[in-house]
Formats: structure tokens, C-alpha cells, sequence
């Protein structure tokens, strides 16, 4: 790992290090791991499978953070996209790549849609997302006759509740996406195109690079990864609920990307880091159940994560900090 | 009429033919959707929107967003109703001690953004989950038993109408927004400061303080929002305004004013929240469609609205509503 990317990475790893120090110390088999029936059993398992929907929306996040954008959408698209599958499956078209197919096609189609209006028509991207975000919701509620709809279908369920080499098949699908990204990012022209636009639209678009296309390309990878979230989430419990599926879901992915490091200012951006940003998260969600205390105080705490990490983000901040002496970082 | 006519009122003359043109649709279409009573309830229903929707009028109009909007309104009710339940606070004393919580509430998110320089979006959206996790963390939803009676009982009679109260505080925080908008300096340096941070900075306009006091009104109207909450459903409920911060962004919108800050006017935000009581007024009246149509209804008046933006932004109609360069303040 050079040293650079180091640098990036510190400050989430080492909150993670300390949560997880916490529960080494506090919270006893935090970390049992127990392998029965094939299966890979304890909490971090856990951690990695519910943490996997908002790592991903935070993966298709971090590429429009990078651009300068922001996708308030991913959290509405995923309940379209499992209304949409549930549709499917319960009237009549059980062929699981129909169903893989059109969803994550729709997800594709949202995606380009944001990106359109954020790179062709200009619209600033949190209104531009708004718009997807406010209709979504109510579109997943036509698509499913404003019902929760429960169904079966065994290989859909492999998706939410597979196993695949002892792992959870949710956990696979958050690799390989990462590894997908990751190679995307570092070994061709886009990922430097991202960056460049993300830094400076001005300059890129003077310097060859087409802003349009980079925005229409990372919205619909935002879309695609949101879709795969809301395929999980539904196939998960095997229900699709319209109206709480992916709720809230892109303040978490957002956040996921701060705490790794993303500048909501476009730029400067880490893939690893928004997933170690969406698996604190949990990290602390989980922490906070299996302490006992009621889950409300997530929210406070979440709260005062973004506080502290905007806090050790702003150079405004920092100033003040030297002039007492003590500076981090 | 050229000066009437120009790029800037043109957004705002739009939303005031929507306006006109849905309630007319509706008037024609149901029976007894042209009353009077129809009419005052598009205020009582929709007035902690439209409180909440004022305040939220003057972040954008300087160019700022606010996400804790639908949280303040939860921490107000909740906050209201058990200093009324445990405390037996008279609503003399509760009212102002929640009023200046929120105040003070947006101040500090005020300083957080202008003092470390952070992205509104990010403090506010932290003070909206400070806000709605401390109302869960108090308590669950609770009726307000304490007599508000004397508080409801404040209403204007016209003739066989009666205005509630609760449309009565919207109306008023209408006439004072639109007063401190359009009448006083603060109203221009917001409006300086949406325009272009840097002009006003070199201009020597107070940028710090107007920032500061724009998301301190804010935090107020959310709260005053919070009050009426309590006032309208008898009950602080942590719950109350979830999501609604989208519905008071999307009434700014709509409203006519450009996200971009510097444009716009107080009094299309109110038409903004009548459109989107209208349109649910009309659902409600129509019966077969379903609730969610809403949703759909509102996203795409948004999508319209936004689009018609960025077309009299472009090219043909000027440079008058270009939007402003976001270069960092070199100080």
C-alpha cells in the first residue's frame, strides 16, 4: 500500500480500529467466528452482510461525490427496483435474468436519467436527485399498489440469503463490485476522467474530456450499484415494503463517503474508504444494539461522527486548532 | 412592463399561472372545490409546511440548504408537549423556551457552516439527525392533554369562515418574511449574498452575520413549525415532519426561486405550498387515485419547474439569472 493511499485511508481506518477495540474489550464474543454447516457464523459476518447495501450505494456514491455531484436518489431507486422485481416475480415472470435484467436495467435507466439531468441540462445535482427521490418513492408505491408484497422464489433468495464459499452471497457481490470499481478507477482513462472533472470542469473540458459523459457514466454506476442494493435488500427479507425499503439510505451512503474521506467539493475521493466509512457505520449500529442500548441513539451519533469529521476536514478548523498548539493531522 | 416582465419575474409569473390554472382545473372538475372553506383549509393543512417552507425560502435565497428542517419540527413538538405534560409549563413560558431553542439551534449550524467554512448540506444534515434522534431518544409520540384551548380559540371570523390559528401563524410569518425580505437590509444581503458571495464580500456587506442569521430565521420557523405541529394535531409526535424538509425545498422551488441563490420572491413560496396543497386536495377530492400519485405529481412539477430554470438561464434570455461562480472567498 503506498503511502499516499495511506494517507487517505488513516483517519476511517482508525475510527474502525477503535470501535472494534471497543467491542474486543466491552463486548464479549464480539469477535467468535463459528463455522457450521458450511457456513461462516459471528458478528463481524453479520457486520459485513447488513453493512453490504449502504457500502454499495456508498461504492456508486463515491464516484458522483468525486465528479463534485450527489445522488440523493439510491435510497428511493432502491425501493422502485425491488417493487419492480417483486412485480415481476408475483406476476408471472419468475425467470430470475428477466428479473436481474430489467431491474438492474431500470437502475441503469434512473441513473442515466440524474445524469442527464445533472450533466446535459445543468440542474444542481441535489435537485436534480431530488426530483428522483420525491417521485421514486411514490413510484414503488404504484408499482406495488401501495402494498408490502411478500413472494417466494428460491434463486432470487440466494441473492439476500445465499451462501457462497462460507460467505454470505451479499458480501461476494459488494467484492467483486469493489474489485470491478477499483480496476475501472486505477486501469483505464475514465477513473483519471472522474478525478479531473471532479477537480476542475473547466479545466478538464478544456484539457479534451467530455464533463457530460463522465457525469451521464458515474450516475448510471450510481444507479446500478443502488439497484444491486435494492435487490439485496429485497430479496433479504423476501418482501418488497415501498415505503421503508432503502429509507434514508443515501444520508448513510453519503455519509460513508465523508468518513472515508470524499470531498462533497469533487476530487478527492477513496472507494476503500467509503467502504470502510459504510462498515463503521454499521460497526457502531451493530455496537450500539448489542450493548443494549435503544437504537435511537444511532441517529445522535451519527450525527456527531459527521460533526467530527467535518470539523477534521475544514481548514477553518484546523487553523483555529494550530493556534492552540495542538494540531491534528 | 418591459421591468415587470423581465428574466427574473418570469420563474415567479410561471408558478402564478400554475397556480391559477390548477385551482381553476380543480374548480371545474369537483363539486366544492371552489368554497371558501376549501380554500381556508389549503392554509390550515399546509401551515407548518408552509412555516417551516418561509424559513427554508431564505437559506436557499442566500444560496444555502437546510436538511434539519422536518427534525426540528419532531424535536419542537416532542420538546412542547412534555414541558406541557410533565412540567405544566403555561404555553406563555413553553412556546417562547421551544421558539428560541430553535433560534438558537440555527445559529450554531449557522456558525458551524460560516465559521469552518463546511458545505450546508453536510452540517444540516447532521443537525437533522441530532434533532430527530434526541426528539426518539426523549420520548414516544405523546397527546397534548394541557389546555391550548385559549391558543385554538384565537381565530378570525369572517363572516360564516372562521381562519384557525394555525393558518393565522402562517399568514402572519408570511407578512413578516416578506417584510424582512423585501424591506430591510438583512433581506438585501441575503439576496446580495445568493447573488454572489465574493461581490458581496468586496462590497463590505456583513457575509458572516447574514449567513449566520439565515439559518438562525431558519431554525426558528422550523421550530414555530414545530409549535403549529403541536397546535394542529394536539400531540408532539417525534416523528412529525419527517421528510418534510423535501416538501419545503420543493414549494421554494417550485415558488419560483433559483436554487442557485439571489432570485426569487417570499410570496412564491407561499404559492409553492398552495400548489402542492392543491394537488393534494384534488387527489383527495378525485377518490380513485391513490395517495402516492402525490409523490409523483410533486416530482415531476419539480422536474418542470427546475427545467424551466436552467432554459431561461441559458442563452437566449441574458446573463441576468447566471448562476454564480462557487470560487472559494480568498481572504
Amino acid at each position: 500500500m503506498n503511502r499516499d493511499t495511506w494517507r487517505k485511508l488513516q483517519w476511517p481506518v482508525i475510527a474502525l480500529a477503535l470501535v472494534l477495540l471497543f467491542n474486543l474489550i466491552f463486548t464479549k464474543g464480539f469477535f467468535h467466528l463459528e463455522f457450521k454447516e458450511g457456513r461462516l457464523y459471528g458478528s463481524l459476518v453479520d457486520i459485513l452482510n447488513r453493512g453490504t447495501p449502504v457500502a454499495l450505494l456508498a461504492l456508486g456514491m463515491t464516484l458522483v461525490i468525486a465528479t463534485g455531484g450527489i445522488d440523493l436518489s439510491v435510497g428511493a431507486v432502491m425501493a422502485v427496483i425491488g417493487a419492480m422485481a417483486s412485480w415481476l416475480i408475483t406476476h408471472g415472470h419468475p425467470s430470475l435474468i428477466l428479473v436481474l435484467g430489467v431491474s438492474l436495467g431500470a437502475a441503469i435507466f434512473f441513473g442515466l436519467w440524474n445524469g442527464m439531468l445533472v450533466g446535459c441540462f445543468k440542474v444542481p445535482p441535489i435537485i436534480a436527485t431530488l426530483v428522483l427521490m420525491v417521485a421514486g418513492r411514490g413510484l414503488a408505491q404504484l408499482i406495488n399498489d401501495g402494498q408490502t408484497v411478500s413472494f417466494e422464489h428460491p434463486s432470487f433468495e440466494f441473492i439476500g440469503r445465499g451462501h457462497l464459499f462460507a460467505i454470505p452471497f451479499p458480501v461476494t457481490i459488494l467484492a467483486v463490485a469493489f474489485l470491478l470499481l477499483g480496476l475501472f478507477r486505477q486501469k483505464t482513462a475514465a477513473g483519471l476522467f472522474i478525478e479531473a472533472v471532479g477537480d476542475n470542469e473547466v479545466a478538464s473540458r478544456y484539457s479534451g474530456v467530455n464533463p457530460r459523459q463522465v457525469k451521464l457514466l458515474v450516475y448510471a454506476v450510481c444507479g446500478l450499484c443502488a439497484g444491486l442494493a435494492g435487490l439485496i435488500a429485497t430479496s433479504n427479507i423476501m418482501t418488497s415494503d415501498p415505503g421503508s425499503a432503502g429509507l434514508n439510505l443515501e444520508l448513510d451512503a453519503i455519509l460513508a463517503c465523508v468518513i472515508g474521506g470524499a470531498s462533497l467539493q469533487g476530487g478527492r475521493f477513496s472507494l476503500a474508504g467509503s467502504i470502510v466509512g459504510a462498515m463503521l457505520i454499521q460497526t457502531l449500529t451493530t455496537t450500539i444494539l448489542t450493548r443494549g442500548i435503544p437504537d435511537r441513539l444511532t441517529l445522535v451519533v451519527k450525527a456527531l461522527v459527521i460533526v467530527g469529521i467535518c470539523l477534521l476536514q475544514s481548514h477553518a478548523f484546523r487553523r483555529v486548532f494550530r493556534r492552540f498548539g495542538a494540531a491534528p493531522a | 412592463m418591459r421591468n415587470f416582465l423581465s428574466t427574473r419575474n418570469i420563474p415567479f409569473l410561471i408558478t402564478v399561472l400554475v397556480c391559477l390554472a390548477l385551482y381553476t382545473a380543480g374548480a371545474f372538475l369537483f363539486r366544492g372545490f371552489a368554497t371558501v372553506s376549501v380554500f381556508i383549509n389549503f392554509f390550515t393543512d399546509n401551515s407548518f409546511l408552509g412555516v417551516a417552507s418561509l424559513g427554508m425560502t431564505f437559506v436557499i435565497l442566500s444560496g444555502g440548504i437546510d436538511l434539519s428542517v422536518g427534525g426540528s419540527i419532531g424535536l419542537t413538538s416532542v420538546v412542547l408537549a412534555l414541558l406541557f405534560e410533565q412540567r405544566h409549563l403555561s404555553a406563555l413560558v413553553a412556546i417562547p423556551l421551544v421558539l428560541g431553542g430553535g433560534l438558537v439551534f440555527g445559529l450554531a449550524q449557522g456558525f458551524m457552516i460560516q465559521a469552518f467554512d463546511l458545505p450546508p448540506f453536510l452540517v444540516t444534515l447532521a443537525g437533522m439527525f441530532l434533532t430527530r434522534g434526541l426528539a426518539l431518544l426523549l420520548h414516544d409520540s405523546l397527546p397534548i392533554t394541557h389546555s391550548l384551548d385559549w391558543l385554538s380559540s384565537l381565530t378570525l371570523s369572517l363572516g360564516q369562515q372562521t381562519i384557525p390559528a394555525t393558518a393565522l401563524i402562517f399568514l402572519i410569518v408570511l407578512a413578516l418574511s416578506i417584510w424582512i425580505a423585501h424591506y430591510t437590509t438583512l433581506g438585501r444581503n441575503v439576496y446580495a449574498l445568493g447573488g454572489n458571495e465574493n461581490s458581496a464580500f468586496l462590497m463590505g456587506l456583513p457575509v458572516a452575520r447574514t449567513k449566520i442569521t439565515v439559518y438562525g430565521l431558519s431554525g426558528l420557523c422550523s421550530s414555530l413549525a414545530g409549535v403549529v405541529y403541536c397546535l394542529y394535531t394536539q400531540s408532539g409526535n417525534p416523528n412529525a415532519g419527517s421528510g418534510l424538509e423535501l416538501d419545503a425545498i420543493a414549494a421554494v422551488v417550485i415558488g419560483g426561486t433559483l436554487l442557485t441563490g439571489g432570485v426569487g420572491f417570499v410570496f412564491g413560496t407561499l404559492l409553492g405550498v398552495l400548489i402542492l396543497g392543491i394537488i393534494q386536495t384534488a387527489i383527495s377530492f378525485q377518490g380513485k387515485l391513490s395517495s402516492w400519485w402525490t409523490r409523483i405529481l410533486i416530482g415531476l412539477l419539480l422536474l418542470v419547474f427546475i427545467l424551466l430554470q436552467r432554459f431561461l438561464q441559458s442563452r437566449p434570455f441574458g446573463p441576468a439569472l447566471k448562476p454564480r461562480k462557487l470560487t472559494p472567498i480568498q481572504r
